[in-house]
Parts: C-alpha cells; structure tokens; sequence
C-alpha cells in the first residue's frame, strides 16, 4: 500500500510540479518556459522577469494549487462521509457559509489574513451547524437529510450574499463580485506561504484519517462495529475540511464543482481507497486548478475572467453527467 | 460452557417509548443462537444493545464476564462483528478490498496491510468461496454473493461473537441454506459464538441450538426448538393460524402457515 501510495504521488507531484512551471510561464508579460525556468534560477539574468515570475505569478499559482488541493480533499471527506459522490463544500453549503463571513469582513474593512480568513471560518462552521441541526433526527449525520439540508442551507447562503452585494455601495463591491467568482490575484508570497503553513496540518491529519472514510463509506453503523469512533472522527473530518475551505473561500472566493470532478476523476482512474484518494485528490487537484486558472488567463483576448467560471463551466456540466448516470 | 454474551434485566427505549422492556437471557460460547420473533418485537434493537451501537436505559450487558462499557470500541471490535441485512458500499470497492475492511480492529489507524491480514483476507475467502470473485468490484455481484462477502469481511474480523441482523432475507432458497451452512461451519470450524435474528422460523429449527422468541419486547421463550417452536407458545405469539409437526430430516420442529381461506373451506 505504502508503495502505491508514494508511486502515484510521486507521478502526480511530477504532473504539479510542471503545471506549476506552465502556470508561472504564462502571462502578458513572457510565454517562453525555458527563458522563465532561468529567471527563477538565475533571477539576475532578467530582473524584470524575475520579479514578475516570483512576486507575481508565483504566489498565484501557489493560491490556485492551495485552493484546489483543499476543494478536492473537502469533496473527498464529504463524499466519503455522507456516502454521496455528489457532495463536495460548494454544493452543501460549507463554502456559502465561509462567502458570507469572509464578505462580512470585506465590508468590515478586514485585512485577507487572518481577518477575512476569521470571520469566513465563523461563516462556515456556522454553516455545517445549521446543517446538522437540520438534519438531526433520530440518526446524526443521516445521508440523504444531510445532503438535503446542505442544498438548502447553500440556497439561504446564495440569497444572503446577494443581499450583501445589493447593499454595498462603493468600490468594495468590485472587488467582492471579482472576488465572489475566484480570483486568484490579491495575494502575495508571504500570505501564500502562511496559507500553505495552516493548511499542510490539516492534510496531514485528514491522510492520517484515511482509512477511517473507507470504513465510513460502508456506513456508520459498520464503521463503528469495525472499532471506529465515528462521531469523533466525523466531527474532526468536517471541522478540519470547513477550516481549509474557509480559509481557501477567504482568499479566494467561490470556486464551485473543484471539489466533484478531481475526486470523481481520481476515483475513477485509481480506485475508491481514500488512503490513495487523499494524496492524489491534494496534487491532482492543485494541478487541475492551476490548469484552470491558465484557461482563465489565456483564454479572453484581453484582460483575464474569474476562475470560477472556469471551473463551473467545466465541473456543472459533469454534475449534470454525473447525476443522470448514477439515477440510471 | 462459559457465558459469551449476558444480557441482564435489559431496557431500551426511543423517544420514551420502551422497545426492549427488562430481558435476561445468555448465550453460550460456540452456540448457535437465533433470536425469532413478530415485527416490532425489539429484535434489532436487542442486537444493537448487545453490539453496544444503542444507549440502553436500564440492565447490562456482558460480553466475556466483562460489562459491556469496560470495552474499548476497538477491543469490542476484534470480539464483536456485526453482519447487517442489506448492508452497502457506496464505492466502487472490490471484494478482497470490503474483505480487508475487516481486519480494521486489528490494524494500526491508516490500516497498513501485514503478512497475516493478507493471510486472514485469503482464508476468509476460501472459507466464504469466494476466491474466483475477489478481484471484482461490490457492485457487480448478486445478493446472495454479497452476503457472503460482508460474511467474509466479519469473519475476517476473527471475532469471538458474530451478531448477524436477517443475514438470509431477500435471498433465495439455495442462498439461504448457503448462508446457514456457513454460520454452522463458523461455529464448528472456528468455535465462533453465533447470534442471528431470523424471520424464517423452520431455517432457525434446523440450524440453532437455541432459540429466543421475543414479542413487544419481552420473552416469550427460550431454549430448545422443541421447547420454543411449540404449537401453544407461537400461535400467540404470532397470532396467526400454524401448524407444528416434525422436520423428517433432522427432527425438529417444522412450522406450516394454514391460509384463512383453507380454515373457512374446512368449517364448510
């Protein structure tokens, strides 16, 4: 297993690791791969390039592997745990929740770290325990009530941002709108590298949980009988997913369906064991937003559009597919 | 014989609404038990009481002479597995994958395989005969074979104690007896104390060694199928019209359903 593991990750860091290079390759300023490898190497040769690649396009694409890291692991859990393929935090509402905080900071005039990150984590978690308030029942954490509740609670989350946007009246609402659809261009080295510090624990521990969502997606009751103590453990795996993606949503705003189509794409192709599926849905989904954000970037004639719309073009449209195969 | 599971004066209740009011009973190590009895008679959840997945309200259970609490989950675990009816894998898995599942009690917390889990899964297969089907995803196979999987996956588990919640519904006649003959070889082979709720009173009259019949609650009887599977003690207790005569196979007790319709052609 051990092997498997490190060989896929391996392979998958590779694939990062030159989408990473594409993604500081590509901009207004130099499209040549070879000349921007030895500017980061040789920062003297080229100044000017230099400084581009690392103080601009760097934390960039640092953000977009951050951010799609922490989607796809979010849509792993919560798809593990409420036993649906087609849960992930935008759908349910997780996301939604951290939108509403993070935008309460914005308004509030709070800095991105750890200001808006603070209030869009409160927003969150607030989320998930309105969440399991309404779906308790007799059973927490039932499967379908969950995901039922998480649909509404995302709906409630949708109209309150549109309130807050429909109330904010200066320059902020630019920003909130641009911010609202994915963007990630606001941060720098030092903020990309405190993100990536608060963040690496929770991959840590979500890895070292795996085991326990194999167990879980064959239900609580056998997950409990196989000796896991599955209300600890689903707490711990929700809170530790809501506080990525709310310190994700903080920088970056809301980047729907990552979060369906990396997990889906990497349960296909490597198989449903999370030990495996937790790693590759890291590396797999930063390099698949990097690739997002190139699309975002290249693709108008001028200026750029927000990632977002990238990823929902590409993620609704395989929930739709996804959808329809698993009712057939 | 030692006591494997001791259920005193044992209470549980849903929304103050009492299921399962003050049973005593106890099983014996290596014994094949078969807890019968109407709907709602609070089988399943006297078999999660025991299984310790229900808070119970009043009583105890004991597993090994040991209270129930005193356990650890994952030491009541590598004791306990439980075989649900109908259970689900939402993945894609395969067989050996669900199979290895098993072995969760007795591995580190990322379930790192050994030398002996590969060893246990290969055995519980064999023993299961499912070897042919081990490469193959969950999803592809019949009821009856995925039954036999979360079998191996409990067996796998090498519990004292399986508890196996209608381990035969939805099955066929060949599947039933498959599933049956297994638990009795379980028992034999491996001295496995085996628990199973059953609706299918003439399946438990052949393969258990002693019966609980249960209704709303409460004990009816127990002991025996001769004792338990008595014209006077399942007439009232199932309300409907039976009749009991001997099994010429094995001699035990064999329960025949009479239609309302056959009763009023007979007073005509």
């Amino acid at each position: 297993m051990i092997k498997r593991i490190s060989i896929i990750s391996i392979i998958l860091l590779a694939v990062l690791l030159l989408t990473m290079i594409l993604g500081v390759s590509v901009g207004s300023s130099d499209r040549e791969i070879l000349r921007v490898v030895n500017a980061i190497l040789h920062p003297e040769s080229d100044p000017m390039l230099s400084a581009i690649v690392l103080k601009i396009r760097f934390p960039r694409v640092l953000l977009a592997v951050i951010a799609g890291s922490v989607l796809s692991l979010g849509g792993v859990v919560f798809q593990s745990i409420l036993r649906n393929p087609l849960a992930e935090p935008y759908i349910l509402g997780i996301s939604g929740g951290a939108a509403i905080g993070a935008i309460l900071g914005i308004i509030m005039g709070l800095s991105r770290f750890p200001g808006v990150g603070f209030t869009a984590f409160a927003g969150s978690i607030l989320s998930l325990v309105l969440i399991l308030y309404l779906s308790t029942g007799h059973s927490l954490f039932q499967k379908d009530r969950l995901l039922l509740s998480g649909v509404m609670v995302n709906a409630f989350c949708s109209a309150v941002i549109m309130f807050l946007v429909s109330i904010t009246r200066d320059a902020r609402l630019h920003n909130i709108i641009f911010w609202l659809m994915g963007d990630f261009s606001t941060i720098n080295t030092l903020q990309a590298s405190i993100l990536l510090l608060a963040i690496i624990p929770c991959f840590i521990l979500i890895f070292m949980l795996s085991h326990t969502l194999n167990l879980l997606s064959m239900g609580k009751e056998s997950a409990q009988s196989s000796g896991v103590r599955t209300r600890l453990i689903i707490l711990v795996q929700l809170v530790t997913t809501s506080f990525m993606v709310s310190l994700v949503v903080g920088y970056c705003g809301l980047l729907g369906f990552v979060g369906l189509v990396v997990p889906h794409l990497m349960r296909t192709r490597l198989g449903p064991d999370h030990r495996v599926l937790v790693p590759a849905c890291i590396l797999g989904g930063g390099a698949y937003m990097v690739f997002c954000d190139i699309l975002a970037r290249t693709l108008p004639e001028q200026g750029e559009m927000p990632t977002g719309v990238v990823t929902a073009l590409i993620g609704a449209p395989l929930f739709i597919y996804f959808l329809k195969r698993s009712n057939s | 014989m030692k006591a494997a599971i001791e259920v005193n004066n044992l209470v549980c209740q849903y929304d103050n609404q009492t299921v399962v009011d003050g049973l005593s009973f106890s099983v014996r190590q290596g014994e094949f038990f078969i807890i019968i009895g109407p709907n709602g008679s609070g089988k399943s959840t006297l078999m999660n009481a025991m299984a310790g997945l229900v808070k119970t309200a009043q009583g105890e259970v004991k597993i090994k002479n040991k209270p129930l609490p005193a356990y650890s989950q994952k030491s009541l675990a590598q004791t306990i597995a439980i075989v649900r009816q109908q259970a689900s894998v939402d993945f894609p898995f395969t067989v050996s994958q669900v199979v290895m599942m098993g072995r969760a009690p007795h591995q580190g917390l990322l379930g790192l395989e050994k030398e002996a889990d590969v060893g246990a899964v290969k055995e519980a297969l064999a023993f299961t005969d499912l070897q042919r089907l081990a490469d193959r995803k969950i999803h592809q196979l019949s009821g009856g074979e995925c039954q036999r999987v979360f079998i191996a996956r409990a067996i796998c588990q090498d519990p004292e104690i399986m508890l196996l919640d209608e381990p035969t519904a939805a099955l066929d006649l060949a599947h039933q007896t498959r599933i049956m003959d297994l638990m009795e070889k379980l028992k034999h082979e491996k001295k496995t104390t085996i628990i199973m709720i059953s609706h299918d009173i003439n399946l438990a009259s052949l393969y258990a060694d002693n019966l609980l019949l249960l209704k709303e609650g409460r004990i009816v009887e127990s002991g025996s199928p001769n004792k338990v599977l008595a014209y006077n003690v399942l007439e009232p207790a199932y309300g409907c019209n039976l009749l009991v005569d001997t099994n010429p196979v094995k001699s035990c007790p064999r329960i025949t359903l009479v239609p309302a319709s056959y009763l009023e052609k007979s007073k005509d």
